[in-house]
């Protein structure tokens, strides 16, 4: 049901002084606030998923949908141990448990991890908001606290543009995943989702996760098959010393990544990355396979992307144009058809590619599930 | 691969007339496929019956034929106009139905004509439901288990192996007809009869029952390049069981969870695949088991429908608009999204806000139907509310239904509960009216099988009605993206959203207004609401012809409807559509942020005409005739005294205020007697009574609190009148002629359209009567006396726009008025077809303050090179156990229209596309009240001679024989024994059936009658005048196959006006 008519008032505030009133939801109110980049979703359900997320570690996560707690949440839908988005800002919380597969209902549950939740925002405005001036820091504040300490609280946020927030979201040390006949695989675990796991142990692949710090002679140790980057929050280019890993590693294994993944390996062969306007979050982005001149609606969930050949944002037409990079050539696999960005490539001089979107989908579409396949047969021929 | 450059023409089938499962919907994708086939140089041959289609205007095709949609004159058409292509998917079942016949008979592969869009194969794999089975079973995908069975005995087999409660649908019927759910061996044995007679290839399908799982459908669209993309979900509310016609459903879905959700999005695209449907929208139904989440298929309709028009007005994606340009060769990719201009079609759209359609009964008019919902559609129309809550959605389609009178939720919360177990029209004012009487959400699923997530939000609801409607109204717009990219389309909807303090950027303001308004003036115009008896889709194709002058003016048309079937409100139509119920606060919330110069309310039927005294009030200015004009006509008593003024007889008539007034009135106006209750449309409860004892029963059933005459609910003037309601008693002109006339009025001028003379005699209404253009037996002086009476009533009325006026002419030449409606007839459209003229635009250019003169009208006679025929269609076939007579209470659905040179070859056209099968041989019964029996012999003799065997109870027989005709054989009445009538007429020894009822007693004698030749199909002829006239057909026939024409050569000689 809608929480709280008459509960604690409480509101959004922007850096740029844009405020967005609403109530405190769950728990009946919070006296607590946060403070992250504020960021919108798209997709229409899969809530659960998207704050366990941990590429969303940083981030105060508006949905666009209405209504946000519909099925209650479940153990079976969490993409990682732990909430990551620091608060969630809603049109129409809801907090049944009736669904036959809530095991907790959505605004019990985000109170008791602690996570801030306002319900009836006008979202709408908001997103129309975000979309104009971009993304920008900002918090969810209680109705008691002041506009200027609620200012200063923001002030004193960390841009998003820069930060590692990958040492926050990697494990503390290495784990194995999976125990099939399949490909060993070492992957530098930069806040991976639960779905990629899971598709790649599905395949029968084993999967290594080392925390982000780890060396090249440490991820090599194992002699896998191959190497995978994984999705993470924050921004690519402070990073390096993953890239500096990943230099080593290009040329000696078959490399792949997805989302931050794909921007790291990008940034590893010499390619630069940008920060978008407001990113994509959401589950249907229509994105064009090149080779097959399929197109999939994909899960997407990131604030920064890759730069065209020619150092351009877009990419004009459906060509599947070449990079000259550090490591040979590379061509453009994954077009994305909304905003025409990079959605994925392939290295052709060396074993490698990576896609931008979510193949793993978990919240959203299965349509690009067929690259896990892809991607381990890459391996066995590499092999 | 773009546009295909192999094919020129291409030939588009509408749906023909509205029925049940067939509406304006079609109207809608046909007109959108139109104007994209021909934005990409196509040229478009379209065919459709239904002349009160916006499809049917001459501009919106190359040539347009209002012909019967079968496969004689389509073959025609097919010969004469060489199509390289046929496009089935967007006139819904009946073009698919019809496409596939033309295959079957070799018509398109004679001509060389390809079936695009979906092909033979495939449209076999959707609609036959065996080869459905076995096609989804090859896919791996689960179906309820089923059986088919083309006899009684092979049905009782299937459900001693399937077990009850069971489900029966006949194969290729329209939304379920014939179709039913068996609880006991009875019920099945009776709905088994029904369904074989009912599916044209005596098939039906025996299902397990999956009864009180939660029904889906997904709308799936796929390119050739095999892209595939969901538009919508929709989920149905009410469960498995009730049609998703009858459902009220939710946009998007709202229960599942992701996963879940993906897993029906995967096997949507598996069914796509499969039934092979190359390019195109599709609805695809599933039913989800709510606590094992198993999934099963249900059906696929491989072409545009109800849903997709739905899911269109929903999310703002034109599927039928795609639909057609995949067709012909685009890939989604290839295709722009219209509304943001900016991504491409390749996507599925993704909404921040909730949408809520609900359906619109008209049981009222059907006494002695079952009212319980089931697997076969009830529905006569729907309405459609966006909101940004599930809460502010429901509430606003609730009040968008327009009920005439409010639903009698009365009862202890025992009797509630016992009645929500069986799904009824008022279902969701019994289970709001539940919830206030203190019933909890538990109790409730447990009898309904609705979705607590539902049940609670309702619950809510119901405690505190007014909570979605707190904080300020905003109007954001409907984009496809959730605000993720700026929309360029102006489609907006009302949101109650906590208030804000303006942000510190440029061009942000409190309220968050989406609305962009230009410096352009204007011109609101209100819609019609949800399609009813009585008020159908004649009255939206009026207001979209009123958008398409407002903006030719230079003005921004701005419209107002809540029906998501229409072409009012496909975005494209007008400058700005409002999404909004057409209640008086909604329509001054537009009003408020619109400032508009002005409002029309003279197109949308009774539903605008209900607010324009409020929005008077309120001050806002009304285009073309005024309120008080509007008033003049309705009030008796005005409306009296004008007639008296001028001098022009009308029908004695009294008006009562509660029953005891109503019967003294009686005496002094005289009987026979017509009464009813004042300011209603389509004559609802409207009888003709014989005596005082009559009337006094009529009160009796009608006046009862919540009865027909609606005491509960409120008169247009918003006053609740209460017992004091109005009752409107009018001498009955018995064998009157009947005549309708639409005519166009500047204050100063009059210009008659069209003098209209009805085929039944006065007292069947207006709406439900055959009707002839020109008059085919009025005399020079009669019509000139008409048009003399036209004039004299329009100005008088100080009309400015349209005025419909209704005549009767007695036996002894005398002319008496009936009514004047000074606003949109129902019969515009067919005027304006059968003459030529658009007289819905020219009205409009009028209200705008254009005078008859400036309109280049062409002089006033009618046309004589050819006849126009309009005939009603009627729902009777679905509302078993309701008689099926004429009367003066408006009972059709739809209309269609035959052309021709003579009056005989028309009406046979008519009759044609009206789905009755006038027989050329074979034998006719006939059985007369004694009324009528003098006529007997003339109609009797002229099928003799057309060599048919004539039949016919004793005193008709005596007659006929007495005047000196053939009677084959003397039929025993029903309740004499067998053989009788009856007997015969289920034996299919019959082929064509007049009988003629008046007075109560004849009706209860032929009631049987008529509801054997229902369900056999047989055409049953209820009137002498009737009779004639298919006598009439039935000669020219003989003729042969009547030859096809189109409106751009009949009027190709009359100069294009508008
Ligand atoms: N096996 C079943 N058990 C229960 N209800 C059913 C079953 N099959 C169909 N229905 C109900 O009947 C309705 C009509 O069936 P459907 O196959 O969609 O026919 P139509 O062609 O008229 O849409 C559905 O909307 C659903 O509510
Ligand atoms: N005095 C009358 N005598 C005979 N028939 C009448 C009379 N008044 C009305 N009718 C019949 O009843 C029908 C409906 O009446 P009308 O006044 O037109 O109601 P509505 O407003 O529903 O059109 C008419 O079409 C006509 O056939
Ligand atoms: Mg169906
Ligand atoms: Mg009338």
């Amino acid at each position: 049901m809608t929480e709280g008519r008459n509960a604690k008032s409480a509101f959004v505030l922007l850096e740029d002084g844009a405020r967005f009133d609403g109530i405190a939801a769950g728990g009946g109110g919070w006296a607590d606030f946060a403070t992250g980049e504020v960021v919108f979703t798209t997709g229409m359900s899969g809530y659960q998923e998207s704050v366990t997320d941990p590429s969303f570690a940083g981030q105060i996560i508006t949905f666009t949908y209405p209504h946000i707690g519909n099925y209650g949440v479940c153990e079976d839908a969490m993409e990682s141990s732990r909430i990551w988005a620091r608060a969630v800002v809603m049109r129409s919380a809801m907090n049944t448990e009736d669904a036959p597969t809530a095991e907790r209902g959505w605004l019990d549950w985000l109170a008791d991890c602690g996570v801030p939740a306002i319900s009836e925002v006008d979202t709408r405005a908001l997103v129309r908001h975000i979309r104009d001036a971009g993304s920008m820091r900002g918090g969810v504040f209680p109705g008691s606290m002041g506009v200027d300490e609620a200012r200063a609280l923001i002030a004193a946020e960390p841009s998003m543009q820069g930060a590692d927030l990958a040492r926050i979201v990697t494990p503390r040390e290495m784990t194995v995943h999976g125990g099939g006949d399949g490909p060993r695989i070492a992957a530098i675990d930069t806040g991976i989702k639960g779905s990629i796991v899971r598709n790649m142990v599905q395949r029968g692949a084993v999967l290594e996760l080392h925390p982000c710090t780890v060396t090249a002679e440490a991820l090599l140790a194992s002699d896998p098959d191959a190497i995978f980057l994984a999705n993470g929050p924050g921004d690519p280019a402070a990073l390096d010393y993953i890239v500096d890993t990943l230099r080593d590693l290009v040329g000696r294994k078959p490399t792949f990544g997805i989302c931050l993944g794909h921007q790291l390996l990008c940034r590893a062969v010499g390619l630069d990355t940008y920060k978008l306007a407001f990113g994509h979050r959401g589950g249907n982005h229509p994105v064009k396979d090149l080779e097959t001149g399929r197109i999939e609606i994909t899960s997407q969930n990131h604030g920064f992307a890759v730069l065209g050949p020619g150092g351009e944002h877009t990419i004009a037409g459906d060509e599947p144009v070449r990079w000259q990079t550090d490591f040979g050539a590379a061509q453009l696999s994954h077009i994305n058809l909304y905003d025409r960005t990079v959605e994925g490539l392939t290295l052709l001089d060396v074993p490698g590619g990576t896609v931008q979107y979510h193949p793993e989908a978990g919240p959203g579409p299965n349509d690009s599930l067929y690259l896990f396949d892809r991607f381990l047969d890459q391996i066995k021929a590499a092999a | 691969m773009p546009r295909r450059d192999d094919i020129q023409r291409i030939l588009i089938l509408g749906s023909g007339p509205i029925v049940i499962g067939q509406a304006a919907e079609f109207d809608y994708s046909g007109v959108q496929a139109c104007k994209v086939l021909r934005e990409e140089s196509y040229e478009v041959v379209l065919v459709n019956s239904n002349p009160a289609t916006i499809m049917t205007d001459p501009e919106f095709a190359d040539a347009t034929y209002v012909e019967p949609l079968l496969p004689g004159p389509v073959a025609q058409v097919i010969a004469r106009e060489k199509p390289d292509a046929l496009l089935p998917t967007l006139g819904g079942q009946t073009a698919l139905n019809l496409a596939k016949e033309l295959h079957e008979n070799g018509a398109l592969a004679e001509h060389g004509v390809e079936l695009i869009g979906a092909n033979y194969e495939a449209i076999c794999r959707a609609e036959d439901r065996d080869q459905f089975r076995v096609t989804m079973e090859n896919a791996g995908l689960r179906m309820p288990r089923s059986a088919i069975a083309t006899t009684a005995a092979e049905a009782q087999d299937a459900m001693i192996d399937i077990g009850l409660p069971i489900i029966i649908r006949p194969a290729y019927t329209l939304g379920g007809r014939g179709g039913g759910i068996a609880r006991t061996p009875d019920e099945f044995r009776e709905i088994v009869r029904g369904g074989l007679d009912a599916s044209p290839i005596g098939q039906i399908l025996i299902d397990e029952s999956v009864l009180g799982w939660g029904e889906f459908e997904l709308e799936v669209m796929r390119d050739h390049n095999d892209n595939c993309v969901i538009v919508c979900s929709i989920e149905n509310i009410d469960p498995m069981g009730v049609h998703t016609g009858d459902s009220v459903t939710v946009a998007p879905q709202q229960t599942l969870t992701d996963r879940l959700y993906q897993k029906l999005r995967d096997q949507a695209f598996t069914v796509m695949r499969a039934v092979g449907v190359e390019t195109g929208g599709s609805n695809v139904q599933f039913a989800v088991n709510p606590t094992t989440e198993e999934i099963m298929v249900i059906e696929m309709n491989p072409r545009v429908s109800r849903s997709s028009a739905l899911a269109s007005k929903a999310t703002g994606f034109p599927i039928a608009k795609i639909a057609a340009r995949l067709a012909v060769g685009y890939a989604l990719d290839e295709i722009d999204n219209d509304i943001t201009r900016l991504t491409p079609a390749a996507f599925e759209p993704t909404i921040d806000y909730v949408v809520v359609k609900i359906p619109r009964f008209a049981f009222e008019k059907f006494s002695g139907v079952d009212e319980r919902l089931s697997t076969h559609m009830k529905s006569v129309g729907e309405s459609m509310a966006i909101g940004r809550t599930f809460q502010q959605a429901f509430a606003k389609a609730m009040r968008s239904r327009e009920l005439d009178s409010v639903p009698d939720v009365g009862g202890a919360l025992e009797e509630l509960l016992a009645r929500l177990e069986m799904p009824g029209p008022d279902r969701y004012d019994v289970l709001l009216a539940a919830f206030r009487a203190g019933a909890d959400p538990e109790e409730i699923e447990r009898r309904t099988k609705i979705d607590l997530w539902f049940l609670r939000e309702l619950k809510q609801l119901a405690d505190d009605p007014d909570g979605p409607f707190r904080g300020t109204r905003t109007f954001k717009s409907v984009d496809t993206c959730a605000a993720e990219f700026a929309a360029e389309t102006p489609y907006y909807y009302s949101a109650w959203e906590t208030p804000s303090p303006p942000a510190p950027r440029e061009g942000f303001t409190t309220p968050h207004h989406e609305v962009r308004r230009g410096a352009k003036p204007s011109v609101v115009i209100l819609g019609a609401g949800p399609n009813r008896i009585g008020q159908g889709i004649e009255f939206d194709y009026c207001c979209v012809h009123a958008a398409m002058t407002v903006r030719a003016s230079g003005r921004d048309a701005v419209m107002v409807n809540c029906n998501p079937e229409t072409v009012s409100t496909d975005y494209d139509t007008s400058d700005r559509l409002y999404f909004e119920p057409l209640t008086l606060d909604d329509v001054l919330g537009v009003v408020e942020i619109e400032q508009p110069g002005g409002v029309i309310v003279q197109f949308g039927g009774q539903t605008p005409l209900k607010l324009a005294a409020g929005l008077q009030g309120a001050g806002v200015p009304i285009l073309g005739t005024s309120v008080d004009a509007i008033d003049l006509a309705e009030d008796r008593g005005r409306f009296g005294a004008l007639l008296e003024r001028l001098g022009y007889e009308a029908p004695p008539y009294a008006t009562a205020h509660g029953v005891s007034e109503a019967l003294a009135a009686s005496e002094s106006v005289g009987f026979p007697l017509l009464v009813r209750p004042s300011y209603v449309l389509g004559g609802r409860a409207m009888e003709i009574v014989y005596s005082v004892e009559d009337l006094a029963d009529y009160l009796a059933r009608t006046a009862a609190p919540n009865g027909p005459l609606g005491w509960g609910s409120a008169d247009p003037k918003g006053r609740l009148v209460g017992t004091e309601r109005e009752i409107f008693l009018d001498r009955f002109l018995e064998n009157a002629i009947e005549v309708d006339v639409d005519a166009l009025c500047d204050g100063e001028d009059v210009w008659i359209g069209g003098i209209m003379q009805h085929v039944e005699e006065a007292g069947i209404h207006s709406g439900d009567s055959a009707c002839v253009l020109p008059p085919h037996s009025l005399g020079p002086e009669m019509l000139d006396e008409i048009r003399e009476h036209t004039r004299g009533i329009a100005l008088g009325l100080n009309t400015v726009g349209l005025i419909n006026i209704q005549y009767a002419v007695t036996l002894d030449g005398r002319l008496f008025v009936i009514e004047a409606n000074p606003r949109a007839s129902r019969t515009v459209p067919f005027v304006s077809k059968a003459i030529g003229v658009p007289l819905a635009k020219m009205a409009c250019r009028l209200m705008l303050g254009e005078r008859l003169e400036d309109l280049a009208l062409p002089s006033e006679t009618m046309p004589t090179d050819h006849i126009s025929v309009k005939e009603a269609v009627l729902p009777f076939d679905r509302f078993i156990g309701t008689d099926a007579l004429l009367s003066p209470e408006m009972r059709s659905t739809g209309e269609v229209m035959g052309v021709a040179r003579d009056f005989p070859t028309a009406f046979a056209k008519a009759q044609a596309a009206a789905g009755l099968r006038l027989p050329n041989e074979g034998t006719v019964f006939i059985t007369l009240t004694d009324g009528d029996k003098s006529g007997a012999y003339a109609i009797a003799s002229r099928l003799e001679d057309l060599g048919f065997r004539i039949v016919a109870t004793a005193g008709t027989a005596q007659a006929i024989r007495g005047m000196g005709a053939r009677v084959d054989e003397v039929l025993k009445k029903v309740g004499d024994g067998s053989p009788n009538v009856v007997d015969l007429i289920e034996a299919g020894e019959i082929d064509l059936i007049i009988n003629t009822p008046t007075g109560s007693g004849a009706r209860a004698d032929g009631w049987e009658i008529r509801r054997a030749a229902i369900a056999r199909g047989i055409p049953c002829i209820t009137t002498l005048s009737g009779g004639h006239a298919a006598t009439r057909a039935i000669a020219a026939a003989r003729n042969g196959e009547p030859k096809v024409v189109s409106l751009q050569e009949l009027h190709r000689d009359r100069q294009r006006v508008g």
